[in-house]
């Protein structure tokens, strides 16, 4: 696969994430988070009473949690924020029954295009319900669901129930209650014993209403041999006042299953980013992130691997990007829970323009996880003198019979290379972008391909005006 | 071959922080012509390969470098970026070229040719079609004895000394500048491999191309034999000769030149002397 940088995007091209299309909110809660809101919430999805309940108790520990003392300044209001906008009456089923305003967002992001190349189902999620979903038809017949969360709660609720909220608990973190309390969307994924789909399951997330947080909420069963790989990419528009975003994404992935989560996160500057995302792997199971951070005010995310059994195995891969006004404190997590598990972490950040980006990781080998190998490469890039780059790798062993190593590294943007490159007729911003670009190549290269090409753009468009 | 378009040098002084490397330096080459660089090490022929193409460290503190065109028009070089040098023509092969991790040798090569042969080019517009790149690449690396498979390595990523400067020969082939200096082209390759080398390298130059060749030995100049040999010490260009001089210096050494030249010779030292003289680590 090339992964060849074209010069940067012409002018048509910077904007072309920038955009807001008009759609006719049906229904939208009034700002600010209560018990009211939150039953508001769970009475319009007509949600079973375990499923309000879930939400009510939620809140009170989101009520009862300081905000994280660590990580970035996370200035948000939250009696200021719409939680609950439910976009259209129905959820389309074919493209044609999808309203044309929420279309025109789609078409600019190359969804239906995208429709058609993909090889699997498209999930677009729109504000806070999914909008439009297909699925091929051989996976269902294989019993493969992929459908958004709240329909799994209406139509599996005995699968769902089983995992939901088991693998980031409400009292995990505040984010992580607050999710709990107002979630809305997401996806839900089962892939059934020995069923392995060979091409990614792709969603769409894009916020469109300001001021609105999106809380969407992803559940993933990998059963025992299966294989799945699943991947989002998001896009927003910019907004003049702050945004929150907070995810929860659980995994579990059964013996000898296998699961990627890849995503592409692309936020406006003005977006508060601060997802939880955590795996279990159990015998032999191997489970992979790989994560791609660029836009937002502030991420925060630390995707996790929880090796819970004999032979686990658990990668991450992270980059992020931070520009002028961004703060990325983003990193890895992973708990070594069994003997001969392995876990590997590589994260590469580049900041410039004054911008943040921060490793933030964990490896914790727990007693009895003999035998047990982990190992953390994290690379910086620093464009320039004003832009900042902070490693805060943890690492806590409580077995001796075990292997871990650390390496990192912090480089500027080498004048000799930029030099090189420039000597061979490309213009200093055309060489940055090239360097920048094989940075991050190591990483790219494991995306699905029209991912690929949709990183390497959003890097060209970030490192647009970086000279001088 | 007055006529024809010249790379002039004149009086050219270059610093490097702070300080005088170059001490005013001349040096007229033209298209189809090749002369030969030779000079002890230290004495300053890689500064003034990067100075005529632009390295900011190496700071031009007076003289100029131009392309003067057959009809008598000039083209000032110091007052370029070292991409529009590349895109007026003017080519340097790196003593030590750089590795440039995860970009890989055909995706940078494409979009160098684009830029070179298209010197109008703005940022953004499109590269050079695919196929009829991919096909010239091919090309060019049989014709150098390349594996293809090279095209998808990372740039210097790795190279050995011999892979890195085979790189930069077929940069040259695929960029045909107008002018060339090739530095130290030759060091890292066995001697077939100089052989190999000093063919393409004529073969590349054709009649059309000036090169300036940096270089300790005589077999690549085999099949490029030197209009001209100059021989730098202590920053400036001593002596100049024919071929004869290029086999005398690398037979003899340089015992004569640094006798005739007693001031080079004392500017040479004082410069050894200079680096010599950093305060060591604490
Ligand atoms: N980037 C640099 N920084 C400091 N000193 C340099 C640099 N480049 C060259 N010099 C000094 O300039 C002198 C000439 O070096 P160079 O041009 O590399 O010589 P040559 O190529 O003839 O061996 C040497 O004294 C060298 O130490
Ligand atoms: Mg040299």
């Amino acid at each position: 696969m090339s992964t060849g940088f074209e010069a940067p995007a012409a002018i048509g091209e910077i904007n072309k994430y920038d955009f807001r299309t008009e759609s006719p909110a049906v229904f939208k809660a009034r700002k600010g988070i209560d018990r009211e809101i939150v039953s508001q919430i769970s009475e319009m999805k007509k949600e079973p009473a375990w499923m309000r309940d879930f939400r009510l108790a939620s809140l009170e520990v989101f009520e009862s949690k300081p905000m994280p003392s660590w990580g970035g300044r996370i200035g948000v209001d939250f009696q200021d924020i719409y939680y609950y906008l439910k976009p259209a009456e129905q959820q389309g089923k074919t493209w044609d029954e999808v309203p044309d305003a929420i279309k025109q967002t789609f078409d600019r992001l190359g969804i239906p295009e995208a429709e058609r190349k993909f090889l699997a189902g498209v999930k677009a999620q729109f504000e806070s319900e999914v909008v439009y979903g297909s699925l091929q038809e051989d996976l269902a017949k294989k019993g493969v669901i992929f459908t958004d969360t709240d329909t799994a709660v209406r139509e599996h609720p005995d699968l769902l129930r089983e995992y939901f909220g088991t693998i980031i608990p409400p009292s995990d973190n505040k984010f992580a209650a607050l999710n709990s309390a107002v979630w809305s969307g997401g996806s839900f994924i089962y892939v059934p014993k020995g069923v392995k789909i060979e091409f990614p399951l792709q969603a769409y997330f894009r916020i469109n209403a300001e001021s609105m947080g999106q809380f969407e909420r992803t559940l993933i069963i990998v059963d025992e041999g299966a294989q799945v790989h699943y991947v989002e990419g998001c896009t927003a528009p910019m907004y003049s006042t702050e945004s929150l975003h907070s995810a929860v994404v659980e995994v579990v992935v059964k013996k000898h299953g296998r699961c990627r989560y890849t995503t592409i996160q692309n936020w406006a500057n003005n977006i508060y980013n601060l997802v939880t995302k955590r795996a279990m792997a159990y015998e032999g199971a191997l489970m992979e992130w790989i994560d791609g951070n660029l836009g937002s005010h502030l991420t925060m995310k630390y995707p996790a691997v929880y090796l819970m059994e004999p032979g686990a195995r658990g990668e991450i891969l992270s980059i992020a990007f931070a520009s002028a006004g961004q703060h990325q404190d983003a990193g890895a997590k992973i708990v070594h829970a069994a003997p001969h598990t392995s876990g590997r972490i590589v994260s590469k950040s580049i900041s410039k323009n004054g911008g943040r980006a921060s490793y933030r990781g964990l490896v914790k080998v727990e007693p009895g996880a003999k035998k047990s190998r982990s190992s953390v490469v994290c690379d910086a890039l620093i464009l320039d003198d004003r832009s900042r780059s902070d490693t805060y790798p943890y690492i806590e062993i409580e077995e001796q019979d075990v292997s871990v190593g650390h390496e990192a590294s912090v480089s500027k943007i080498g004048e000799e290379q930029l030099f090189y490159l420039m000597s061979r007729g490309l213009t200093e911003a055309e060489a940055s972008t090239m360097i920048v670009g094989g940075f991050v190549e190591p990483l790219v290269k494991e995306l699905p391909m029209e991912y690929a090409v949709e990183m390497n753009k959003l890097i060209q468009l970030q490192m647009e005006g970086s000279v001088g | 071959m007055s006529a024809a378009e010249k790379l002039v040098v004149r009086g050219l002084h270059v610093a490097v922080e702070g300080q005088e490397i170059l001490r005013g330096v001349d040096l007229e080459i033209g298209r189809g012509e090749v002369h030969a660089l030779m000079g002890p090490n230290g004495s300053g022929k890689s500064t003034l390969g990067y100075a005529i193409m632009g390295h900011p460290s190496y700071e031009v503190t007076s003289g100029s470098v131009e392309l003067v065109r057959a009809d008598g028009s000039r083209l000032d070089i110091l007052s370029m970026e070292p991409d529009e040098r590349a895109r007026a023509g003017v080519f340097l092969a790196f003593q030590r070229p750089m590795s440039i991790p995860g970009v890989r040798v055909a995706d940078f090569l494409r979009h160098a040719v684009t830029n070179v042969r298209n010197p109008g080019r703005k940022e953004g517009e499109e590269l050079m079609p695919m196929r009829e790149f991919r096909d010239e690449l091919k090309k060019k690396m049989a014709d150098l004895s390349i594996d293809p498979e090279f095209a998808r390595r990372y740039v210097n990523d790795g190279f050995s000394g011999g892979e890195m400067k085979r790189a930069e020969i077929l940069q040259l082939a695929m960029l045909r500048p107008k002018f060339a200096i090739l530095d130290e082209t030759d060091s890292g390759l066995d001697a077939d491999a100089v052989r190999l080398a000093s063919e393409s390298i004529a073969r590349i130059g054709g009649h059309e191309m000036g090169i300036l060749i940096i270089t300790h030995h005589e077999q690549l100049l085999e099949h490029n034999v030197p209009l001209r040999t100059h021989v730098m010490l202590g920053g400036r260009i001593v002596e100049s000769g024919g071929p004869e001089l290029a086999a005398e210096l690398h037979k003899k050494g340089y015992e004569r030149i640094r006798s005739a030249y007693p001031e080079a010779a004392a500017a040479e030292k004082a410069m050894e002397d200079t680096r010599t003289a950093e305060p060591a680590p604490a």
